[in-house]
């Protein structure tokens, strides 16, 4: 039992970050109907980012914790936005009337030029970093098995449930999002109505990048090591959450992140590790196969 | 750009439409086509299938470039827009330019009083700082939000949909649909309403409260109403100003009474000499 908690703990962790990436994703189909494969490419510079961020903070002797986190916040959210941005204008944008396989020949492109820039610029071997946020507490002890949750684990799944609270109330309340669900819904109509459909689909880009940057500085801080290759499998599993929970649906892409976190965590823990990444794609078979709409997608129902 | 006073006579002409042709590779669906469309008027553009209304509408909203041909809005307040050189979007925000589908398009996920919101949403954005006020709830957001639901109210209630504010766009029947689009239309405030066959569809009792709502928009609101409709009881009944073409050419121009006694009329809709009936 206590083994199984432990577990839980880890999969919901693992979770909340998948799902941050994952709503990048879900928002971007929604919106254009793509499947932004650079999205784990800017998951990744978000990591990087951080990393950046942290060296330079520490190199000026700044080491109060609270304030490095923010700024490593900030400035990866800050700095992925504009990558976000800037892909969609330059890889996407020349393409919207273009078929839609074009565009993900596009996005398959930038993904490995993604890569590439960031393996010569920031070397090829891993980075690693140390622990900022250390410590936990034991819940509770079973036949000598310690049920531990660690601050950082604590932190990311509160701020993840945070920024998924307040990225709904924005596409459900605010007039950005009401703008977006115009666009999603039918792009011809919203600009007849005024809606300058080029600046809504730039500003999803960069609300899923910056999403995306804060999923890459929590696996900086929680596995504490990086490397340009981590946006391929971070993002085919996001993907995979995406498409498990139903592409375009915000809510799927939380519940599908956090169905593939405990996928995966349970599966290591019972199962094989080595294995674990099969696990998790054959669901996204099983998924396409049994329940292609996924598990909130209805056929046309609400998306962004 | 510079606003250039206006000084022009009475029955202000809203929108110049001056040599606008069209073509699609060899085949030219508007030819040399002049018309002028005034304030508080409606002007109705008839003819047969094919006859290139359509195509007018799609190069007044930016969907087409013309080929030829200028399309001149003389806005009340902002001065003069050349409509065929701004992006789609910029002629509903800056010329006030609405306009509702032959096939209706709503945003069908939404609810009916959401659509009428999001009309709204250039004034919205900017009360809300880009939606940072509106995240945080502030009050100048707040008022300004107030005061878009009231105006979509308004709205609801000209067009008898008030009961459905909550029904989902998508699941209203046929005519509310129709209705709810030249709501929304109105919610950007135009200055010119562009209605593709706003009766297409509509039982005979549904256009003619169409036709009350037309008209009280054009004399309430002192706006300019361009109308392509078959249905002839609207075109007659409420039509200042009629266009007839045919073939991309524009073959007559004129008051109702005019249009309908004009011998080209009736021989492009019925072939010969033949007395007018409600052939649509």
């Amino acid at each position: 039992m206590a083994y199984f908690i432990q577990q839980l703990i880890n999969g919901l962790t693992l979770g909340a970050i998948y799902g941050l990436i994952a709503i990048g994703y879900t928002m971007v189909y929604g919106i254009i109907g793509m499947i932004n494969f650079a999205h784990g490419e800017i998951y990744m510079i978000g990591a990087f980012i951080s990393v950046i961020t942290f060296l330079v903070l520490q190199s000026v002797g700044m080491g109060f914790v609270p304030l490095v986190l923010v700024v490593m916040l900030i400035a990866s959210m800050l700095f992925t936005s504009v990558y976000g941005w800037t892909i969609e204008r330059i890889a996407y944008r020349p393409l919207r009337r273009a078929p839609r396989l074009a565009a993900l020949i596009s996005a398959i492109g930038m993904s490995i030029a993604l890569q590439n820039y960031v393996q010569l610029t920031q070397g090829a071997r891993v980075k690693a970093l140390a622990p900022i946020i250390s410590g936990g507490m034991t819940l509770f002890e079973q036949n000598g098995f310690e049920v531990r949750l660690s601050y950082l684990q604590i932190f990311i799944i509160i701020l993840t449930m945070a920024l998924m609270a307040g990225f709904s109330y924005l596409i459900d309340r605010t007039p950005l999002g009401r703008q977006q669900r115009a666009c999603e819904q039918d792009r011809t109509m919203a600009a007849l109505v005024g809606v300058n459909v080029d600046r809504t689909i730039s500003t999803t880009f960069v609300m899923g990048a910056a999403l995306a940057a804060v999923a890459g500085m929590m696996v900086t801080l929680y596995y504490g090591v990086v490397d340009f290759f981590i946006g391929f499998l971070a993002g085919v599993k996001a993907f995979t959450a995406a498409v498990l929970g139903g592409i375009g649906s915000l809510p799927g892409a939380m519940l599908g992140g956090l169905l593939i976190g405990l996928i995966e965590a349970f599966w290591s823990a019972y199962f094989t590790i080595e294995y674990k990444d099969v696990a998790t794609f054959s669901i996204l078979v099983l998924v396409l196969i049994f329940r292609p709409t996924g598990l909130l997608g209805k056929p046309e129902i609400e998306k962004v | 750009m510079t606003a250039v006073p206006m000084t022009e006579p009475m029955g202000q002409s809203l929108l110049d439409v001056e040599h606008l042709t069209m073509r699609f590779g060899g085949l030219t669906a508007i030819d040399d086509l002049s018309f002028t469309a005034r304030r508080k008027e409606i002007t109705s553009i008839i003819g047969p299938n094919g006859a290139g209304k359509t195509t007018v509408f799609n190069c007044l909203t930016g969907f087409y470039k013309p080929t030829v041909g200028r399309l001149k809005l003389s806005h009340p307040e902002k001065g003069e827009h050349y409509l065929e050189r701004m992006d789609g979007f910029r002629i509903a925000q800056v010329a006030d330019v609405g306009r509702t589908f032959q096939n209706i398009r709503l945003f069908p996920k939404m609810t009916v009083l959401e659509n009428l919101i999001v009309a709204q949403h250039n004034v919205l954005m900017r009360a809300s700082a880009f939606a940072v006020a509106g995240l945080f709830g502030l009050a100048r957001y707040r008022d300004a939000e107030k005061a878009a639901v009231e105006k979509a109210c308004h709205w609801l209630e000209k067009v008898n949909l008030i009961e459905r504010a909550d029904w989902e766009a998508g699941n209203l029947p046929y005519g509310d649909q129709r209705r709810l689009e030249i709501a929304r239309a109105m919610c950007i405030d135009p200055v010119l309403l562009c209605l593709d066959e706003p009766a297409a569809g509509l039982n005979p009792r549904e256009s003619l409260e169409l036709n009350t709502l037309l008209t009280a928009i054009r004399d309430e609101q002192g706006i300019g109403i361009l109308l392509i409709e078959h249905d002839m009881s609207v075109v007659m009944g409420i039509s200042d100003h009629i266009v007839v073409l045919d073939h991309g050419r524009k073959i007559s121009d004129g008051d109702p009474n005019f249009v309908r006694n004009d011998p080209t009329v009736i021989k492009a809709y019925l072939g010969e000499e033949e007395e007018e009936g409600d052939h649509a």
